[in-house]
């Protein structure tokens, strides 16, 4: 059997995109084994969050900060990437 | 009783994982690769980095199509949703009506996309369209393939025609699963019939109108078939919606990386707003 993924585009860049966000599922996974339930309370935004609600907002709200740089300021995204590592940080603590 | 702990139903829902990964994830992976890379064909590909990406954050015209886009949006879900509502409460609850009803209000919606298109398109038009014929007839000057105003009326009540009955048939589902109990108590304490719906039936019915707003805001913010057909989003590109500009760029011009690049955009605003309506509805139920 042949597994040509060569349709699929494949750069380096994006594995490691794709295998972060597995890794960061797995993580999740392993928190979630280690402490059932998903960690449910009301944050700042005054509604019950889980953990699983936190890495959603993480990475949707770090989506929008690394689009919002490329726009406003320029192509070069690590201080994005910083800024949205602050962002997920604060998510998860305070949301 | 204490609850038992199963994890071998997890396989129950292998078989959806699998058809996810085959229908949404592959191809986005495919979709997020494109969006960093140019291609001429043949299967072969070039680093482009962000600069799709760049290119399309600072084009008027993808801004331009996404205001006419959330415009389009708002105004299907303000005209549908009371009209829906509207509708429902005034169908009948028991009797042969009933399934009259149920069916005539169906019916639109057994009706494939590039069909309603096709229906307004010759009906809307001057010459040979029954729409177009009479509203001319009376004297008002109405020519949807010149003018941008008549463009955008007649696609909106194009969609009105086609997915009002979807409200309609949720929020009839939902005044029917209403207790008759709740209409005695009300009759009881000499309710009005705006109290009445107000604290009984808006209330029973806000969960299946979290489902319309959701299907409504989704289904209205990706249209893509009917306007396509009716208006080619012109005239100008005065409904080119995103879909459309999209589909112009993927396959008319056959730039699949600034498509790409679009596509996912277009998926992260989905997804936000989708997130925002969903989470606001839900607490807003949860705080009753």
């Amino acid at each position: 059997m042949n597994f040509d993924l060569s349709w699929m585009a494949w750069t380096w860049p994006t594995a490691a995109f794709f295998a972060t966000i597995l890794l960061l599922l797995c993580g999740m996974a392993v928190w979630e084994y280690a402490s059932p339930g998903g960690n449910p309370r009301v944050g700042i935004l005054r509604f019950e969050t889980t953990r699983g609600d936190r890495l959603f907002l993480s990475l949707l709200g770090s989506a929008f900060i690394h689009l919002a740089w490329l726009g406003l300021v320029g192509p070069s995204l690590w201080w994005a990437l910083a800024l949205s590592v602050v962002y997920a940080i604060g998510v998860f603590r305070y949301v | 009783m204490e609850k038992t702990w199963n994890n071998k139903a997890w396989f129950l829902v292998l078989p959806v994982l699998v058809l996810v990964a085959f229908s949404a994830v592959i191809p986005l992976m495919t979709v997020v690769n494109y969006s960093v890379q140019d291609t001429f064909g043949n299967n072969v590909f070039f680093w482009a980095g962000t600069e799709w990406f760049e290119e399309l954050l600072s084009s008027s015209r993808f801004w331009e199509a996404m205001v006419r886009n959330l415009i389009f949006s708002f105004i299907i879900l303000a005209i549908e949703v009371p009209l829906g509502i509207f509708i429902a409460l005034n169908m009948p609850k028991k009797g042969w009506g009933v399934p009259v009803c149920l069916v005539l209000m169906a019916l639109p919606l057994l009706i494939p996309w590039n069909v309603v298109g096709t229906i307004w398109q010759v009906f809307g038009r001057n010459d040979i369209g029954l729409l177009g014929y009479y509203i001319n007839a009376l004297g008002i000057d109405y020519n949807y393939v010149q003018d941008p105003f008549d463009a955008w009326v007649t696609i909106i009540i194009m969609d009105v025609w086609h997915w009002t009955s979807l409200v309609v048939l949720l929020c009839y589902a939902g005044l029917v699963s209403i207790p008759d109990a709740f209409y005695q108590a009300a009759k009881i304490d000499g309710a009005s019939r705006w109290a009445v719906f107000r604290y009984i039936q808006l209330p029973k019915m806000q969960r299946v109108l979290l489902i319309a707003v959701l299907l409504r805001f989704m289904d209205s913010f990706m249209i893509y078939t009917e306007p396509f057909v009716v208006t080619g989003g012109g005239p100008g590109n005065s409904t080119t919606f995103l879909s459309i500009d999209l589909v112009k760029t993927a396959l008319g011009q056959f730039d699949l990386g600034p498509a790409a690049a679009m596509s996912l955009v277009y998926f992260l605003i989905i997804l936000l707003l989708s997130w925002v309506f969903y989470t606001v509805m839900t607490n807003y139920d949860a705080e009753r």
